[in-house]
């Protein structure tokens, strides 16, 4: 009996040892930031120099209050930072996409209210453009600040194919549907598609609902209204969507290409297909990888067309206005207190603001039309600067603003009509059994 | 007195105590804990609060999980038909002692190094219908819709499973092939039986348990993959690869209910043991006795 008991209490003592063992911090830490330095996680690829030299810089200006910077992939990076603000773990600078995944983090105490901190400093709020920095209220509170570019969903088209055709980018989804028997025939492929990372989908869903119906449609869907996706916008946008698919208007093999390694943009840049919806940050990708394509002036971008008939302002765009920084409220005052200050001295900045501009991006920030016209990628940056200021809605994309249940079901279901496997009213059904989850 | 004897002849007792700490630590709490909260409602941020058996209604009743269930058996069926036969032959023809047999037998077995998602990544690139093995061969039948197809990505899939996990069957097989004395082949061919005859009558029945540790790594595996079909299709296209491991990881940790996921987690464990169960019946009281001659 002695023997079991004592056995008992060694067990537990490994155990309780182990679990201490495994509560200890983790992450490489940054030599020159101490634990009072606040966290910022960010993501790898197109901004991620910016960020990178924008904390670099800051570091050497402001000893006191270093940041210490981590950098992730994109899919990676949204479950990891769910678990780890879940567990209070969370970084000092939290990076998002505002919508549903940012009013999670709002109803669970987890992102501090930065209302008394653009009050104190109103150069701050003005910095921005109000549809973009609408993006991080809840509740009529500021939650995020947006701290890359704004990334409308645009059609990009390939000139030189286009040129070779004679034919003229399409205005309206006529002329879109007129298109692809032609470039058919051409043995060209209408559109590049990533199918297989099944957001790619969303950009056709969300354009043609918008074009047809408006943006109260979607608002419906957000705001839970009984049988909101059995709306006629949604049932017509997505018989479209598979007329589409009918006629051949995807590459062939569209369901299996990935949008990560970038092949859908590649069948662009080497003439495979004509064109490509995607959003604004594809540019700045292609400057990295197809560096003659854009410097030549072959890339072209007109926004999506118009649908005749259709309730929705053809000057509305979608995509994301821009991604966000919000500041952690598990954070130490400590932490916190630098993180503002970064808000306020080290984001968007003249650097800050230039370098992105540079990389071909355009920030969501006021008074930059100087800048924008001194830029090596004038028609782009202009197009996508005037395409944000002038939209009466700039919608973010579906599968940040729905709750992460909804936004799962519909990307599944969307890949369904795609592929042809369901049928729009099936789609309704299937995604209204998903409403206010 | 007769105890404290008993005990002095074997190891102590003692030294069980890392091993059942482990397994209390890493299997039986956290067991518990998912059990605990498939009766809960938890976005993985907020506050745990309990919902009953709403969870488990919710896993149940939707079609997602039925059909979940279904790729995960025909997975699991597919793959053992496939790997079965083919391991059982490589390893029996790898269990020769030739030269040439070593040098193939390490190229096979090539596919076991690698990591499932570099697998993964590489049979993706390769089977693109536009930029792939396809086109950049020239063979135009290979640029198919491999991954975007309902009808033929599970088959791509068993098929990349196959390829992956072959080289340890076959290494099993092998091992197994290796056991049996050779004195049996030497009295077959004084009895003038040819090598089909010999492969039958000794070699298969004396693989009966190899092939049934092979089979039930097989099964229980085809329970957990995940790693590899996450990377290569993400579930897709639609669910038509959404197997229940997987759908149980969107559930929890794409769609945030972690409630679902956890039933669903829990509806693993309980087919996976019973499942266990039935391959250790099949293989007869005597199962773990040697067979070999004279133990």
């Amino acid at each position: 009996m002695r023997t079991t008991t004592s056995l008992l209490s060694a067990a537990s003592a490994i155990t309780l040892a182990l679990g201490l063992a495994a509560c200890g911090s983790s992450g490489p830490a940054d030599p020159a930031a101490d634990s009072d330095s606040p966290t910022m996680w960010a993501l790898t690829g197109s901004s991620e120099n910016i960020f990178r030299s924008s904390v670099e810089d800051w570091n050497e200006a402001n000893a006191d209050d270093k940041i210490n910077q981590e950098f992730f992939a994109n899919d990676a990076y949204k479950t990891k930072v769910r678990t780890a603000v879940g567990a209070g773990e969370g970084p000092t600078f939290i990076y998002g996409w505002g919508g549903g995944v940012l009013k999670s983090y709002v109803d669970a105490g987890h992102v501090s209210d930065l209302d008394q901190f653009l009050a104190d400093n109103p150069e701050v709020k003005e910095r921005y453009i109000p549809s973009v920095l609408e993006n991080g209220v809840i509740d009529g509170k500021t939650y995020a600040l947006p701290n890359n570019n704004m990334q409308p969903v645009v059609l990009y088209y390939n000139k030189q194919v286009f040129e070779d055709m004679g034919v003229e980018p399409p205005e309206t989804w006529d002329d879109l549907m007129a298109l692809v028997p032609e470039f058919n025939e051409a043995g060209i492929a209408p559109f590049a598609l990533a199918g297989q990372s099944k957001w790619p989908n969303l950009m056709w869903l969300s354009y043609l609902v918008d074009r047809i119906g408006g943006p109260e449609v979607f608002q419906a869907i957000l705001d839970g209204e009984e049988d909101a996706w059995s709306d006629p916008a949604v049932i017509e946008a997505l018989t479209k969507i598979q007329e589409l698919v009918d006629a051949g208007g995807f590459i062939n093999g569209f369901s299996s290409i990935a949008a990560d390694a970038g092949a859908d943009s590649a069948l662009l840049y080497t003439d495979k297909a004509a064109m490509m919806l995607h959003g604004g940050w594809v540019y700045q990708n292609l400057k990295n990888d197809a560096p003659e394509f854009v410097e030549s002036g072959e890339v072209g971008f007109v926004p999506f067309p118009e649908v005749e008939g259709g309730a929705g302002d053809p000057a509305n765009v979608v995509g994301n206005p821009a991604n966000m920084w919000s500041v952690s409220s598990t954070a130490s005052d400590q932490q916190k207190e630098s993180a503002l200050k970064y808000l306020k001295d080290g984001l968007f900045n003249e650097e800050y603001t230039q370098a992105m501009i540079d990389s071909g991006a355009v920030p969501a920030v006021n008074g930059i039309e100087d800048q924008l016209a001194a830029s090596d990628d004038k028609d782009f940056v202009e197009f996508v600067y005037g395409l944000a200021q002038d939209a009466p809605s700039f919608q973010l994309s579906w599968d940040q603003a729905l709750s992460p249940a909804q936004g799962d079901a519909m990307l599944a279901n969307l890949d369904q009509i795609f592929i042809g496997e369901i049928t729009p009213e099936e789609f309704a059904d299937n995604m209204n059994a998903t409403l206010g989850k | 007195m007769k105890v404290r004897g008993a005990r002095a002849e074997g190891p102590s007792a003692w030294m069980v105590v890392p091993a059942l700490a482990f397994f209390l630590v890493f299997a039986v709490l956290p067991l518990l804990g998912v059990v605990f909260l498939s009766f809960t409602n938890w976005n993985g941020l907020g506050a745990i609060t309990w919902a009953g058996l709403e969870s488990w209604q919710t896993a149940l009743t939707d079609s997602v999980t039925m059909n979940a269930l279904i790729v995960t058996l025909k997975i699991m069926v597919y793959s053992l038909v496939v790997q079965v036969p083919i391991s059982l032959l490589l390893g029996v023809f790898t269990a020769g002692t030739q030269r040439y047999r070593a040098v193939l037998a390490v190229l096979y077995f090539v596919p076991l190094l690698l990591s499932s998602a570099a697998v993964a990544i590489a049979f993706k690139a390769l089977l693109d219908p536009n930029l792939g093995m396809g086109p950049g061969l020239g063979l135009p039948f290979l640029a198919q819709n491999w991954l975007g197809s309902a009808d033929l990505v599970l088959f791509v899939v068993i098929f990349v499973i196959a390829w992956q996990f072959v080289p340890f069957h076959t290494l099993i097989y092998q091992g197994g092939v290796r056991q049996i004395p050779a004195s049996f082949y030497e009295a077959a061919q004084i009895d003038g039986a040819g090598r089909i005859q010999q492969f039958f009558h000794i070699t298969l029945p004396q693989l009966k348990y190899t092939i049934i540790t092979s089979s039930t790594l097989m099964v229980l595996g085809s329970l957990a993959y995940f790693d590899l079909i996450f990377v290569l299709t993400a579930g897709g296209p639609g669910y038509a690869t959404r197997l229940l491991p997987l759908h149980m990881y969107l559930t929890g940790f794409r769609a945030n209910d972690m409630g679902a996921a956890s039933a669903l987690g829990v509806i693993l464990v309980v087919i996976g043991l019973g499942l266990a169960l039935v391959l250790q019946r099949l293989g007869g009281k005597n199962r773990s006795s040697s067979q070999l001659e004279g133990a």
